[in-house]
């Protein structure tokens, strides 16, 4: 199938009427941060959906074209179970409209997003929304990890602080001399700062030291 | 050099024979180097075996064959060179509802069970909010479980009581929010619950079929076909791993591993229990012992029979309502792969049986049967109500279902 070939079954009703785009996602930031991508695209609505209770009568309510739910998310299982029952998606279909595109699936998947589509839109349509929404689910992903490194940071820079005041207490050093030290044993032994200092604190912590 | 293999799993305790094979080194031991991907609903799990993020996964059984047949999603032949165990599930329930049908406590009778719980799926739907159950799954045999028990026992499905879809890890809040009153889920889930105070638990799955199958290692057939090898050498890993798991003396160490953050990210004392085949049924009560709440060893329990396969079509069949379909039957039963089960393990000291498929729900006390190495024996298997599948005669069985 070409791209811009209109699926067998197309609607009328869906080359001619704006999109509803659900998002489904329990992290309310997330969500803020994928929908903003979606407020520039004119031929969609869009629906945010943050409350885990009531997401049926919710997905009832909001009717949509187009389901976008995190991979991490438990509730994908209420939601193909409500698609199956109610049949209010005719052929919802997992991931990508072309099944064949393996491409495209497994940057979905990558990007930690699954896809509901109903049937009767032209995949020329849907493509442009599938794909803002791989770009904007991986973009939050990487502002997470961005985010937990600097958490990382954040705790090393701890972990150096109690190594140097564990030194200045039992060697009675000066905070100079104690970082000094942390840097001259990590040089010796080719490993990092934060390494040393965090074999401290274990070390002081397991002779039964007070920080 | 060892060849590396992915497999999906869900937090939950009966995924415990992959994680053991890694972390015992079963599995470096044949050659395999395993990656464990966590994900939290089947959906997901389905995902990335389908577009081969993974090459393996932990599965509700029903599942596998539904993804076989096409049912909700497009056909993708699945296979399964092992089950990763029989039963393990219970039912919970609401304390007030527990304490009116089934006041004597403990675990109960099913049968007397239900028919108390009949006068109250009466009431409820005269006053027109009918009881309402949660599972895990539509494919699940939890669904199927609790589905043939209230049907058994005069209670019509999706008629007289509701039946919805609840992740695991939402159980023990729905049943707190009386979004439902009942749920059939598997451990640590109904513990959970437990503790909350949010539910009692009433009966075990086990005690509605004796041996039912549970969770399956399931894979795309050409996956399978083209890895052979490697999937025979992940059966012996996986069947060492069956093995150490029932080791009575091993049980807190596999709960403490099952409970860490990469796996379960649980309680271990709740994980042990339930490996104990220990239940608390409700809070503040004493542990119950109820023998083989989980089974994941005994009686070749980790064979695939066709017949296993060929009962939960028929279930399918019941409860999808697309009619039954020889052809369909015989596609279902191929997705277990016995003849892959026993190439891994011929030549090893595990009992292989005779026979691929079996009479389920025929035998009442301890058998011996044929076998094709060692020698086995298979006990009690019954159903509670007492029917028996010949697989001889599958669409007779589905027809006779009431």
């Amino acid at each position: 199938m070409t791209k811009d070939a209109p699926l067998p079954s197309a609607a009328p009703r869906a080359t001619l009427t704006r999109m509803r785009v659900a998002i489904v996602d329990e992290s309310a930031t997330r969500a803020a941060v994928i929908g903003e991508g979606f407020a520039a695209l004119e031929d969609c609505e869009l629906f945010v959906v943050t409350e885990r209770r009531g997401l049926v009568a919710r997905m009832a309510q909001i009717d949509p074209d187009i389901v976008l739910m995190d991979l991490g998310n438990p509730s994908r299982d209420v939601l193909e179970e409500y698609f199956t029952v109610s049949r209010v998606l005719d052929r919802p279909i997992a991931m990508f409209v072309d099944e064949s595109d393996e491409e495209s699936i497994g940057a979905s998947i990558d990007a930690g997003v699954s896809a509901y589509v109903v049937d009767g839109f032209a995949p020329h349509r849907i493509r442009p929304i599938l794909d803002l929404a791989i770009r904007r689910f991986s973009a939050y992903s990487r502002l997470q990890t961005d985010l937990a490194e600097a958490r990382g940071r954040l705790a090393e820079r701890d972990a150096i602080d109690a190594a140097k005041r564990i030194l200045m207490t039992t060697r009675r050093l000066s905070e100079p001399e104690a970082y000094a030290e942390l840097r001259k044993t990590a040089m010796n032994q080719g490993r990092r700062i934060a390494d040393i200092a965090e074999a401290v604190v274990t070390a002081h912590n397991l002779l039964g030291g007070a920080l | 050099m060892s060849a590396a293999f992915s497999i999906g799993f869900l937090p939950l305790v009966d995924a415990a024979l992959p994680i053991l094979a890694h972390e015992h080194g079963f599995a470096r031991e044949e050659g395999l180097d395993l990656t464990l991907v966590k994900d939290v609903s089947w959906a997901t799990v389905q995902d990335r075996l389908l577009y081969g993020q993974t090459d393996a996964a932990h599965m509700v059984a029903p599942l596998a064959i539904a993804t076989t047949l096409g049912r909700g999603r497009p056909a993708q032949p699945l296979s399964v060179p092992f089950v990763l165990g029989l039963n393990g599930n219970a039912i919970t329930l609401r304390p007030d509802l527990a304490a009116r049908v089934n006041p004597a406590g403990g675990l109960g009778v099913p049968a007397d069970v239900g028919a108390a719980l009949q006068v109250v799926v009466r009431e409820r739907l005269a006053s027109g909010d009918p009881l309402r159950f949660g599972v895990v799954h539509r494919y699940s045999s939890h669904n199927y479980m609790l589905r043939y028990w209230l049907k058994a026992c005069g209670i019509q499905p999706d008629r007289d009581v509701e039946i919805v879809t609840v992740p695991p890890p939402f159980c023990a809040d729905a049943l707190d929010a009386g979004e439902v009153d009942g749920i059939c889920v598997g451990e640590p889930w109904n513990s959970v619950a437990v503790e909350r105070g949010a539910g009692t638990i009433v009966l075990a799955t086990a005690q509605i079929w004796r041996r039912g199958v549970e969770k399956v290692l399931a894979m795309r057939e050409p996956v399978m076909e083209q890895r052979r090898e490697e999937v025979e050498a992940l059966v012996r890993a996986l069947r060492r791993a069956a093995q150490h798991f029932v080791d009575s003396e091993a049980l807190r160490a596999h709960a403490g591993i099952l409970a860490r953050p990469e796996y379960l990210d649980g309680n271990a004392e709740l994980i042990e229990r339930a490996l104990a085949d220990r239940l608390l049924l409700h809070r503040g009560g004493d542990l119950t012992h109820f023998p083989d709440f989980m089974f994941q060893y005994r009686e070749a329990a980790n064979f695939p029979w066709v017949s296993q396969a060929q009962w939960l079509y028929t279930q399918m069949v019941r409860w999808d309502g697309t009619g039954f379909s020889s052809e369909d039957a015989e596609r279902a039963g191929r997705v277990f792969r016995p003849d892959v089960y026993r190439s891994a393990l011929l030549g090893t000291d595990e009992p292989l049986p005779g026979a691929s498929s079996k009479v389920e729900g025929s035998l009442t006390r301890i058998t011996a049967v044929s076998t094709q190495q060692g020698n086995m024996v298979l006990e009690d298997n019954r159903f509670f109500d007492g029917l028996v599948f010949d697989p001889l005669h599958i669409a007779e069985y589905a027809e006779s279902l009431p």
